[in-house]
């Protein structure tokens, strides 16, 4: 028994992260145009705290929601694990101490489980105690019955990924994947001449808001003639990243690299580093490591971000249903900037965490730094 | 027991000498890699393959002593990941704290490996719950540690055994450090189970642990030995990984399971009882050449993922196979 159990095991080596991912949504033109057009459309809003910014202007009336304070907060999280959710989890603590209205934040942590969530959005309904709901749904569809439920009781507010339905009060994102993609993919159309080698490195299959990236990115790559060498899943590990670039780079020139996710773009920059290669056109992510790799060897690079700022917005959201304010409705669209050679020097903190994501809109706030860990 | 302490008339009756199947697995899937991608036979190329695959065969070196001696560890993979956040938290940028850090994530190996064997030997709980336990525990601890995040980086003078290469040298042109790092601790880590009493006794009591109380040997004692050197040797692949790479929350991740599929391919027994160092740092090679060549294949990530399997099974099979032949 012991043997089979072993073996097993040891087959399942073979097995792990096996997706077979099929994506009938995740290529969707129109979605791709309307994202562009976003990435150059001027936000409305108070001038420097994109977090209380948008870019359409259909609001919602609130004033049936509206009631008197101490207000409880309710959080059903999909999880806090990864660094960008650590980053976006203690933004949000702290946007909470600006509200002296909220009484309570009830935080639960689904750990990146469906059931889970679920589970806990049962729990806070039951429990009685909260004044508004959000949540941040682990995955699309599986949440919306449980978010639906939670409509019927109180207001909701969603924001990161969606459900399929409008019944919350709003949904808090900003641009989206395709914004992404095409930031990173356009910036190494205009830096790499056509039929350039471009290598796409992605962290893994079958996630929307990642597929979205990749599509929007490889659109971009093709439309502007540029040779994709390839495009690999790097499960986000350091050491996996930086094997797939070597092997790439004893196989051929590379003139540009795209990713999907900077958390392992030092990894790739190393490779060529240590390899001795020319650095090509580099797209990465806000994270410091990378912007002061950036910095420190004069790359030409691009830093799309996903900015974990929006995890202030539904605080700021739940404060305005709660006092009958008009929001942002039913989608409350964040700008998604990406940092350039231009505002490189104004997002680097030597004195932040590797991957602390610049974009957290958390300067300013009181625990700076030190609530995101840094010095 | 392993090969050299088969019976000797056991022996003269073979026609052909007997070499551990991963050999040729290995060798054939470096020729494809070659038929690949010919840059692979410059020094750049096979070095920078052996760097890449030093700390898997080093923590699958390890590994094997607690396969032998008839269980498992499966927490060296957390442990990996508690190294390389561990430093990087200690270190806190400054270059000069690097060799304290080192002895401290070693002290940390003992201390795991000791706790690993004494839950095992005294309180009998089996070695594959027992060090789930422990790796469940220790991510946990890197987790609390970290906060969830990389909170600093690793020094380049921590990096230098995983990342640096000595360059400009006659013939090889290039050597780096983690190759070195492979044959030092290879052949310490092959002299320790195969050239000396300990490992006679880690095979014992793998193969028949009452025959070997009976005949003397302190069970307690060499198991809990093995678990020390297992997590020993996982946390000389830490420091190599994240030199190799930097900073991640989740390195260590898989890394159990890789290091037991090493051990497997190199001809390992999983009852414990029979295992080679030598064949499982093959083993280890092995499952990075699979990595290599489906790269320079170019396959798409689901095929590619088809088989990889595919190959493990089959080379696992001829393992099993000359086991057979071998009247095991």
């Amino acid at each position: 028994m012991k043997k089979i159990l072993a073996l097993a095991l040891a087959a399942g080596l073979a097995l792990t992260g096996g997706t077979f991912a099929q994506a009938p949504n995740f290529d969707d033109p129109a979605e791709f145009a309307r994202q562009k057009e976003f990435l150059t459309a001027t936000p409305m809003g108070p001038e420097g705290m994109p977090w209380e910014q948008y870019l359409v202007e259909t609001m919602k009336d609130t004033a049936a929601f509206k009631k008197n304070g101490p207000y409880t907060v309710c959080f059903s999280n999909a999880g806090v694990n990864n660094p960008w959710r650590v980053v976006g989890w203690t933004n949000m603590q702290e946007e909470v101490k600006l509200h002296p209205e909220i009484g309570e934040l009830i935080h639960v942590d689904a750990e990146g489980s469906d059931d889970k969530q679920i589970a806990d959005i049962d729990d806070l309904l039951a429990g009685g105690k909260c004044s508004v709901l959000i949540v941040s749904p682990n995955t699309t569809a599986a949440l919306t019955p449980a978010v639906e439920k939670a409509c019927a009781v109180l207001p909701v507010i969603i924001f990161d990924r969606g459900v399929n339905t409008d019944c919350p009060v709003t949904f808090i994102h900003p641009v989206g994947g395709y914004g992404f993609g095409i930031q990173g993919a356009q910036f190494i159309a205009d830096n790499v001449k056509a039929g350039g080698n471009v290598l796409m490195l992605r962290i893994l299959p079958g996630v929307d808001v990642l597929e979205t990236r990749y599509s929007g990115g490889k659109h971009v790559l093709e439309d502007a003639g540029l040779n994709i060498v390839g495009a690999e899943f790097t499960d986000g590990d350091n050491a996996k990243t930086k094997s797939i670039v070597e092997d790439y780079l004893a196989r051929g020139k590379i003139d540009a690299i795209w990713m999907d996710a900077g958390a392992t773009a030092v990894a790739a920059v190393e490779a060529f580093e240590d390899g001795g290669y020319d650095m090509p056109v580099f797209v990465g992510e806000d994270q410091q490591d990378f912007l002061q790799k950036w910095k420190e060897l004069g790359l030409t690079a691009i830093a799309p971000a996903y900015p974990s700022y929006q995890w202030r917005t539904p605080i700021i959201a739940a404060v305005r249903t709660l006092k009958g304010e008009a929001v942002p409705s039913p989608e409350w669209i964040l700008p998604q900037p990406a940092i350039t050679q231009a505002t490189l020097d104004s997002f680097i903190n030597t004195d932040m965490p590797p991957l602390h994501y610049a974009l957290c809109g958390c300067e300013g706030m009181a625990n700076y730094p030190a609530a995101w860990g840094g010095k | 027991m392993t090969d050299n302490t088969l019976p000797q008339a056991d022996r003269q009756k073979r026609q052909l000498p007997q070499v551990n199947p991963v050999y040729f697995v290995l060798a054939a899937l470096i020729v494809a890699i070659i038929l690949q991608n010919p840059a692979f036979v410059e020094p750049t190329g096979y070095m920078n393959f052996l760097k890449r695959a030093a700390p898997l065969a080093i923590l699958a070196a390890g590994q094997v002593y607690v396969i032998v001696s008839g269980g498992f560890d499966l927490s060296v993979g957390s442990v990996i990941t508690l190294v390389v956040v561990g430093s990087s938290m200690l270190l806190n940028n400054d270059p000069n704290a690097t060799w304290w850090v080192i002895a401290v994530m070693f002290g940390i190996g003992i201390g795991v490996g000791l706790i690993n064997g004494l839950v095992v030997c005294y309180l009998k709980v089996p070695s594959l719950i027992a060090t789930l336990g422990m790796m469940i525990t220790l991510n946990g601890v890197a987790f609390m540690w970290s906060g969830g995040a990389p909170r600093g980086y690793l020094a380049d003078s921590f990096r230098f055994f995983g990342r640096y290469n000595f360059t400009d040298l006659p013939v090889i042109r290039i050597l780096p450090v983690a190759v070195i790092v492979l044959l030092v601790l290879g052949y310490a880590l092959y002299w320790l189970m195969h050239r000396t009493n300990l490992g006679r006794m880690i095979h014992a009591i793998g193969d028949n642990p009452r025959a070997a109380n009976l005949a003397g040997v302190p069970i307690n004692r060499v198991r809990i030995i093995a678990f020390i050197v297992s997590s020993l040797s996982a946390v000389a692949a830490g420091i190599m990984l994240g030199g190799f790479a930097g900073v991640s929350t989740d390195v260590g991740i898989g890394y159990e399971l890789q290091a037991i599929t090493a051990a497997v391919l190199g001809g390992a027994l999983l009852l414990g009882g029979r295992g080679s160092v030598p064949a499982t740092i093959a083993g280890a090679l092995t499952l990075s050449a699979i990595f290599t060549l489906l790269n320079f294949l170019g396959l798409p990530q689901p095929v590619r993922q088809i088989v990889q399997g595919l190959i493990l099974i089959a080379a696992v099979a001829i393992a099993v196979q000359r086991r057979k032949h071998t009247g095991r």
